[in-house]
């Protein structure tokens, strides 16, 4: 298992190698000059000449690029263009805010998918299943920012139960964070579990008519140990994927949900340092959520091997 | 043993809601087994032998209306509510099912498939259900059973996981054990170390076995009773060795006529030609009225004939009579 653990390691590394090459290269591609756009109306030639040398970006590509992951190995991925501070820094301090975010909204779209997919299977064509396919098709129709702006009129403006935007770290004031992330995580969760309710639905029907859950009929066994003994770890194989694959792409951060509730988080800096042409905390982010996103899958990968045992990690 | 058999079926008819109307998948259908005895149900996929059995048990899809009398072990099950009719089917009748691949659950260990029934049924505890599976898995002949019962069913070859099933049919000691084409996974000599299997524990445990088959050259084997289905309805029954030295019915003599035999070989086998009836329309008349080679009543077509006595306990559904006219 850790010879396991340690092999997809190294091949996470190579595939975060190339993420930052792609990265880099397509940002070559982007129009417009960061260091004019960071000097603004101040432009004087000398200036700019300066700041180019100190950015290293009168230099040729592929040293540029060698020594950006030279650095990156030891952890450092350069300064902001704009506020001439570490990238590093300012990435992990946006980390907190997406990670209490999106841990939130996937833990409210577990909570809600879980329940609704399994029972509208098992009942399936009762009406609690119609309700259950119609909350996801209006979870996947619905634009996000829409569902998060009904949120805010509804629980900020007319019944004043929530802030309407902002943030409080968690360790600051654990209720104050629960009040402010509320919103923007079940505007998030909700779509999340719509797509989830789906999944686990028709991945649980599909088990339902296994032989081995006729098998366990024949048995006499209660409904109830059916489900949970026999369907619902067979059914649950593939949507730790589908749920592994949402959470990773939340800690990626939700861009619209994040500018739309004054969300400090990795989102809302991505979008701040494309407006700015703010290349190094671009690349920080992209490479982040890329870290994120190959973690996301290890720890799938490992999960499979403990549900599935024809699967062995080797 | 008494005379009162393990599970009777009477008039069991089983309609299937479908999408273009309602399919009647059994007909009316009486059998019974008795205790240590075998019955084989014979006919061709979609006769309704399959169904039979797993309306009579309370396994029918849910889509299925039942309607008949079905009595295991002199209790009327379909006066029963569902909660004591599936803790009677578990407690008292085993399955085999087709395809041992499919039939276990992958993901749970053999052990605790084969006895989770016996924590249901016996009230046993987890411990003394494992016990009680290392003892199955080696009654049924599975090499260092103790070892193997952690194991997946992947890790097992075909023949093994259906010596499995068997266990876990057998767990909680059941009166009836139902084998529904057990061997039609496997390869040949596989098939019959299973039959083999299956005959010998029932001579030493005494269970009664309704076994459902194609094959008739497993039936001349097993069976003390046979009953040949066509088109969801019952076309001849009675004494394997009468049935097989005297049939009755065109339908059971072609079937006799197209099994291969020792020395035929290079010989076409005899099939019958056309198909067997959609159950979406059966017939007004007899069902194999298209296909039979008789035909040998004018009432064939639009009557349906009676099952009639044309031996001890051996009835033939057909106006027509092998002896009667030849």
């Amino acid at each position: 298992m850790s010879r396991f653990v340690l092999r997809r390691l190294l091949q996470s590394a190579v595939v975060l190698l190339g993420v930052t090459l792609v990265v880099f290269l397509l940002l070559q591609l982007v129009p417009g000059d960061p260091v004019r756009v960071a000097l603004g109306t101040r432009f004087d030639p000398q200036t700019y000449e300066a700041l180019r040398t100190r950015a290293g970006l009168d230099r040729p590509l592929v040293a540029q690029y060698f020594s950006y992951v030279g650095r990156a190995v030891t952890g450092d991925l350069g300064v902001s263009f704009r506020s001439g501070q570490p990238v590093t820094r300012i990435v992990l301090e946006r980390l907190p805010a997406t990670l209490s975010l999106a841990l939130t909204a996937v833990l409210i779209a577990v909570l809600v998918a879980f329940p609704l997919g399994v029972l509208a299977a098992v009942r399936s064509g009762s009406a609690l299943d119609h309700a259950a396919r119609v909350f996801s098709q209006f979870g996947v129709s619905v634009p996000d920012f829409w569902m998060g702006i009904m949120g805010i009129l509804l629980f900020a403006g007319v019944l004043g139960w929530l802030p309407p935007s902002g943030y409080v770290p968690l360790t600051e004031d654990p209720a104050g964070w629960l009040a402010h992330v509320l919103l923007p995580a079940a505007t998030v969760g909700l779509v999340t579990a719509s797509i989830l309710t789906r999944f686990i639905r028709s991945s649980v029907l599909e088990v339902l008519s296994a032989d081995y859950v006729r098998t366990a009929e024949a048995k006499g066994l209660r409904t109830r140990v059916v489900v949970l003994r026999h369907v619902l770890r067979n059914a649950l194989i593939p949507v730790i994927t589908v749920v592994a694959v949402q959470l990773a792409s939340l800690l990626g951060g939700v861009i619209v949900v994040e500018v739309l509730f004054a969300w400090p988080g990795i989102g809302r800096l991505t979008y701040d340092a494309v407006q700015a042409r703010d290349y190094p905390v671009l690349q920080g982010a992209v490479l982040l959520v890329a870290a994120l996103f190959l973690l996301m899958n290890l720890l799938v990968d490992i999960l499979y091997a403990r549900l599935d045992p024809r699967i062995t990690a080797r | 043993m008494t005379d009162r058999p393990v599970l009777a079926v009477e008039e069991l008819t089983v309609t299937l809601g479908t999408r273009s109307g309602s399919a009647r998948a059994v007909a009316g259908v009486d059998w019974s087994v008795h205790p240590g005895r075998t019955l084989a149900l014979v006919g061709e996929s979609g006769s309704g032998k399959t169904m039979s059995v797993l309306a009579a048990t309370g396994l029918a899809p849910r889509t299925a209306r039942v309607t008949g009398r079905v009595r295991l072990l002199g209790e009327e099950l379909t006066a029963l509510d569902p909660r004591r009719r599936r803790q009677l089917r578990g407690r008292h009748v085993g399955f085999v099912f087709q395809d041992p691949m499919t039939s276990l659950n992958p993901v749970l260990t053999v052990g605790r498939q084969v006895t989770e029934a016996c924590e249901e049924h016996l009230g046993m505890s987890r411990r003394q259900a494992r016990d009680r599976a290392v003892e199955l898995l080696e009654l049924v002949g599975i090499p260092s059973a103790a070892r193997r019962v952690d194991d997946h069913p992947h890790q097992f070859s075909g023949g093994m996981r259906q010596r499995v099933v068997i266990a876990m049919a057998l767990a909680c000691d059941p009166a009836l054990l139902i084998a529904d084409e057990p061997t039609t996974a496997l390869d040949v000599t596989t098939q019959a170390q299973i039959v083999e299997l299956v005959a010998g524990l029932q001579r030493r445990l005494g269970t009664a076995v309704v076994w459902i088959t194609h094959d008739l050259g497993v039936v001349a084997g097993v069976a003390d009773t046979v009953a040949v289905m066509y088109g969801g309805r019952i076309v001849e029954q009675g004494p394997v060795d009468a049935v097989f030295a005297a049939p009755g019915h065109p339908y059971t003599r072609a079937l006799l006529a197209a099994r291969p035999r020792p020395g035929g070989a290079g010989d076409d086998l005899p099939a019958i030609p056309g198909a067997p009836p959609s159950p979406l329309e059966l017939p007004a008349g007899c069902a194999f009225w298209p296909r039979c080679p008789v035909r040998g009543d004018a009432r064939c077509e639009h009557e349906l004939p009676p099952l009639t006595p044309v031996g001890p306990d051996h009835r033939v559904r057909s106006f027509y009579r092998t002896g009667e006219d030849r």
